[in-house]
């Protein structure tokens, strides 16, 4: 079964047999090709007791198939040139790989050995869950990790799979097991969760050719779909102060839990964020604490609406002398925009921006599929990016107002503080 | 295509007709080097004023300018030159041009927003102190350059960004901000007769002036191996070698490029967007030494195009428990022994194939590309970059052999550590 849309970005999209799903898109920018194989293996299916599981897969993956080991697997990439990374979001791991469109078979193969079947080398395993304990012990040092990282932990507590750390910590990293790496593959690494996204110098149909030769034959039962819970929708403001008294600058880190990215809201709340946090620089938030009272280089909102209800966050680096300053900065803006919601022209403004925005953010191989493999995981269709304009063009003031309220509440927020501060003084 | 208007503005044109977008860049031939003592970071502090309103733009009127458009804009410092860049639909062109004029003839500088940005820089530097790797570089930096200007960073030494007067800024402002001093580039959707024309309208009227004083300082050969350990709380140590490079003029400059590609995989020449994906660098020697080893979590290496004499900055994070010594020890076996051997034919390719597909990638945006036609003709000339990927594959083995028994001496390096109090000790 194919799709094929022949305006906007015109992709294609080939279902095959196995249920492995083919998206394809010329783009003759240069003589590259990007593309990304993904399967539903992310950070939310690690148990608590093997945190950090989908990451060190992610690690590992690549450094040893069933036909070839890691030297092999270095030489075939490094004498190509070629840029190949493994990342593990909540949901998805993907492999990315960018080439000159002459390496695209070979590398395509290779990805498809990398994704079906892996080896997991023990010594491979060992290196590199060494370099992920180090990770883990470079991020405790840095305040920004530090405040997102506990500001996730009480937006979604209980262990919820949004609130834990994707790394996973020294423990349950430290007991990840060879035999935990090939069941998780097992599980996770199916066809039926696989998306092929082929962007670049290589014709439609011979992309979607070599997508289906090379995991047309692929069957893999898997394990069933895990059902995410809600976060709490009671909540209580609370706020946090991590200590670190080396550093220079203190870390804030402020957030809500909002929407899942199919609420009808959706919309509403990216136009709302972009006023709050983004527009210019880093919107009312950035006219305030940066441009006004100069406390802050860094100061913005960033929206994630997810499978279910993702966060919104607030941050800012500042001295540790401002402080509450900028928290009571964030407070003011958080409580006149959900009183307020936006004005006439801001939305007009922010429409225009984010409408106006597609044609640069779609203009690189990359970028395109980010673009197409969020739309397919979200559901949002292959004509997502001619639709969109109408989508945001359509929200209404009250909207905005609306889903502000909703959102924003200043005795609901979770706040943290990472950095050389101390509550009550200097 | 170039051009020079009467007074004395250049102008590069590039058609680009694979997006309805327009990228314009503004370069100015003056970063941290052209700095005197007591005024250090002067150059990026009068970029940071050089966004807030001209005579002709008042302040209330920036937010939106570009948005408007679609557009994202930006500016950056570094240690030769200090840049402002538009990317947006073609329909804004003018305005951008508009913008950049404005930017060069008829910045305010009022002092209240002069003392505003004051923090908001202090902010920036001490954000950037927050990360070990930051500070130590900065160190390294300082150690490795006696009388170049190159030896302070670019945000500046916190004493001059807390002393430093609106006058200061605004006499270097009109000092370094005339035509004959900047290179307007406009790489998109365009037409480049219809481009030269509007740039003369919009910059033609500027008047000439001075031409700003040049450094002409040259470092003094250095003597002997320098060292500098930070110790300080922390989780993680890291080492860093800095070794003396030649400048992107220097004939040794692209072989020396291959070296780093065969010690720590090619990044490619772009500032601005090759460091966005990881370089090949698995089968890199250093990366053999070192990651494969477990002696350290990752390492890289750093050659950027420069107009004098810089750096090569080699990097390695150490696995936590393994001492810096040994770490630095592995790495200096390394490169001893490609000072002595040299590196092999199949090297030579290898690293020739990488820096070529760099090439391709760094450059997939009109973005990208504004950037590189810019960056070349503020340090070197359009025609050195242009003629980059011919000089990569000219390099020979003998030409790689005699840059690393130049410039990969130990005698001739700073080496830097840093090492965390409360954890691994040396």
């Amino acid at each position: 079964m194919s799709t094929v849309v022949h305006r906007g970005l015109a992709a294609a999209r080939h279902v095959l047999p196995n249920g492995g799903i083919v998206i394809s898109k010329e783009a003759r920018t240069v003589p590259a090709v990007t593309f990304q194989v993904s399967v539903r293996a992310g950070s939310i299916y690690d148990a608590n007791e093997l945190l950090g599981l989908s990451h060190l897969a992610s690690r590992v993956l690549d450094r040893g198939t069933a036909r070839r080991g890691s030297e092999e697997i270095a030489e075939a990439l490094d004498e190509r040139g070629v840029s190949l990374s493994v990342s593990a979001n909540r949901h998805v791991l993907t492999v990315s790989c960018t080439c000159l469109s002459e390496d695209f078979e070979a590398m395509l193969d290779l990805v498809g050995e990398i994704v079906m079947e892996p080896s997991f080398p023990e010594e491979e395993i060992d290196t590199r869950r060494g370099e992920v304990l180090n990770a883990i012990r470079q991020d405790e040092d840095s305040p920004a990790a530090t405040a997102v990282q506990t500001l996730f932990a009480m937006l979604y507590p209980n262990a919820h799979p949004y609130g834990r750390s994707a790394k996973g910590r020294v423990d349950t990293v430290g007991r990840i097991t060879r035999g935990d790496l090939s069941a998780f593959h097992r599980a996770r690494f199916v066809p039926s969760t696989l998306m092929v996204v082929i962007v670049g110098d290589v014709d439609r149909e011979r992309a979607t050719r070599s997508a289906e030769r090379v995991f047309g034959p692929w069957q893999a039962p898997g394990s069933d779909e895990i059902v995410l819970p809600h976060p709490p929708a009671e909540r209580r403001r609370e706020e946090r102060v991590i200590p670190m008294m080396n550093k220079a600058q203190a870390d804030i880190a402020y957030g809500f839990t909002t929407i899942a990215r199919d609420d009808p809201s959706y919309y509403a709340l990216t136009l709302m964020n972009n006023a709050l946090g983004q527009y210019g620089i880093g919107g009312r938030l950035g006219d305030s604490i940066r441009e006004r009272q100069g406390m802050a280089y860094y100061v913005f909102s960033s929206f994630d609406a997810n499978v279910v209800e993702g966060p919104l966050l607030i941050r800012a680096g500042v001295n540790p002398a401002n402080v509450e300053r900028t928290i009571a900065s964030i407070d003011e803006e958080v409580r006149r925009m959900a009183a307020e919601g936006l004005s006439e022209t801001e939305l007009a403004d922010c429409k225009e921006y984010l409408i106006g925005s597609i044609p640069r953010l779609l203009e690189t191989n990359a970028a395109i599929a980010i673009f197409l493999q969020t739309a397919e995981f979200f559901g949002l269709g292959l004509d997502h990016d001619m639709r969109l304009p109408a989508l945001l063009e359509a929200v209404t003031l009250e909207d905005v107002k609306r889903a502000a309220l909703r959102t924003l509440d200043t005795t609901r927020a979770s706040v943290v503080v990472a950095g050389p501060y101390q509550p009550g003084g200097q | 295509m170039t051009r020079v208007l009467e007074n004395g503005l250049k102008v590069v044109v590039e058609e680009v007709h694979t997006a309805p977008l327009a990228s314009v860049w503004c370069w100015y031939k003056v970063g941290s080097k052209d700095e005197v003592t007591g005024c250090t970071g002067v150059s990026h502090w009068v970029e940071h004023m050089n966004f807030k309103g001209t005579t002709n733009i008042p302040k209330e009127q920036i937010k939106g300018i570009i948005e408007k458009f679609g557009g994202s804009w930006n500016g950056y410092t570094w240690i030769d030159q200090t840049t402002y860049m538009e990317t947006a639909s073609t329909a804004g062109l003018d305005r951008m041009l508009f913008i950049e004029a404005e930017r060069m003839a008829n910045c305010l500088y009022d002092p209240e927003d002069c003392e505003s940005e004051r923090t908001v820089i202090i902010s920036e530097l001490q954000g950037g102190e927050n990360d070990p790797d930051t500070l130590l570089e900065q160190e390294v930096v300082a150690a490795a350059f006696k009388v170049h200007p190159y030896r302070h960073p670019t945000i500046g030494w916190l004493s001059d960004l807390q002393t430093m007067t609106r006058d200061d800024l605004y006499q270097y402002y009109r000092r370094h901000y005339v035509p004959n001093n900047a290179t307007v580039v406009v790489v998109g959707d365009v037409d480049a007769d219809d481009v030269f024309r509007r740039v003369e309208k919009q910059f033609g009227g500027i008047p000439a002036g001075p031409a700003p004083r040049r450094v002409h300082v040259e470092e003094p050969e250095q003597l002997g191996e320098r060292r500098i350990e930070v110790a300080r709380d922390g989780t993680t140590a890291y080492l860093k070698l800095a070794y003396h490079a030649p400048g992107v003029n220097d004939a040794d400059f692209f072989p020396m490029l291959v070296l780093d590609a065969v010690l720590t995989g090619a990044k490619g020449i772009n500032l601005w967007s090759s460091f966005r994906t990881s370089p090949p660098q698995r089968s890199a020697r250093l990366y053999r030494a070192l990651v494969e080893t477990r002696l350290a979590s990752s390492m890289g290496g750093g050659l950027l195009p420069t107009e004098h004499p810089f750096l090569y900055l080699l990097s390695a994070t150490a696995m936590e428990g393994v001492r810096l010594a040994d770490v630095e020890a592995a790495a200096s076996a390394a490169l001893d022994l490609v000072a002595r051997d040299g590196i092999t034919e199949r090297e030579l390719a290898k690293a020739q194939n990488q820096l070529r597909a760099r090439l391709v990638f760094e450059n997939d945006s009109v973005t990208n590309l504004g950037h590189q036609l810019g960056y070349f003709m503020t340090v070197a000339t359009v025609e050195l970059y242009r003629d980059a990927p011919r000089r990569i594959a000219a390099v020979t083995a003998d030409a790689v052999n005699a840059v690393a028994r130049k410039y990969l001496r130990a005698d001739r390096r700073t080496v830097g550590w840093f090492t965390p109090e409360s954890g691994v000790s040396a």
